[in-house]
């Protein structure tokens, strides 16, 4: 896998810690199944795993799409965890709860 | 060396304080252990030459995100001890599908490589220029419509989380713009002798047509 530009770290390593993220984050959605907001939290450690993958490679071609990418996402990222919010401090000013089980009796 | 020694740091501390977002007992703890997991990954961008997006990640991501997670936190009144509940039950799955999913991902990453005749770079990075002008060039060019999109998005997702938690309270007061600009009559010029009082002439304000008797409020001395 030879980059390139010169990276001071090889873009392997890069791959690794993102991917050691993203497992995380997907096993911080299986552990905490009735907190919706650490299952947001997890998710943006999902989409920070992307950002690393993006800018690594980037990074390593010498493109700087991936960098513009990455850009979009923290975007969408951003917009995601403000209507995701809005959306939990609605449902606890109803329900008087987060529980995740609790939220399948929205039923359209 | 510096930059290898400094990368295994931050990753290390990145990886750990991704693993306290998810394992923390308590959701405040998630939140501040989120925000160092981003200074990390902004670490982990300038240490690959992406110094914009790491300041970009520094002021969205701990600067907004982070925050707006924290008052959402701070502000619901919620019982943590009872959202534990199931942890136990559920984390073998979730580390058994992760395994698996980390041992593909390697698998993967072992055998992945580059392939040789791959196709010319769509922008390379140019050379002599800092990374946020480098950025700008072709995002401002080639990447012109999907950047309009963006704000499109951050507008709708503004809109929405307005409009979602927007409500009307009873029995709060606010101004009624209609009211005050329709009021008629009770607005005229007088010529009032220099140094009288408004007491001594005799202008009063008319009380407003329906107003409810305020709360009584104690008065604790000072206000004769």
């Amino acid at each position: 896998m030879g980059g390139t530009t010169d990276m001071a770290v090889s873009l392997a390593h890069y791959l690794t810690v993102s991917a050691i993220l993203l497992v995380l984050g997907i096993f911080g959605i299986f552990l905490n199944r009735k907190n919706v907001i650490v299952i947001l939290m997890s998710v943006e450690l999902i989409l920070l795993a992307v950002n690393l993958n993006l800018v690594a490679f980037s990074a390593s071609l010498g493109d700087l799409t991936g960098q513009v990418f990455t850009m979009f996402i923290l975007t969408v990222a951003a917009a995601e965890a403000a209507i995701g919010l809005a959306i939990v401090v609605i449902y606890f000013r109803n329900r008087g709860t987060i529980e995740v089980e609790d939220i399948s009796t929205l039923k359209g | 060396m510096i930059a290898a020694l400094s990368f295994y740091a931050f990753a290390a501390v990145l990886i750990a304080s991704a693993v306290m977002v998810v394992a923390s007992r308590n959701p405040v703890h998630s939140v501040l252990f989120l925000i160092l997991a981003f200074f990390n990954a902004a670490a982990l961008f300038l240490l690959a030459g992406a110094e914009f997006l790491a300041m970009i990640l520094v002021i969205v991501y701990v600067g907004a995100v982070a925050v707006l997670f924290l008052f959402v936190v701070m502000m619901l009144d919620i019982d943590f001890v009872q959202l534990r509940e199931g942890f136990q039950r559920y984390a073998p799955v979730g580390a058994i599908i992760g395994g698996i999913l980390l041992l593909e991902l390697l698998m993967v990453l072992s055998v992945s490589r580059l392939a040789p005749d791959a196709p010319p770079l769509l922008s390379p990075t140019p050379t002599g220029v800092t990374n946020a002008e480098a950025i700008g060039r072709i995002l401002y060019t080639d990447y012109i419509y999907l950047f309009q999109a963006s704000g499109l998005i951050l507008l709708v997702a503004m809109i929405g989380a307005i409009v979602l938690t927007l409500r009307e309270r009873p029995g709060t007061r606010r101004q009624n713009i209609a009211e005050q600009v329709a009021r008629s009559g009770s607005v005229n010029l007088r010529s009032v002798p220099t140094g009288a009082g408004l007491k001594e002439i005799g202008i009063l304000r008319p009380p407003s047509p329906e107003e409810e008797a305020p709360k009584q409020v104690e008065h604790h001395g000072g206000h004769h």
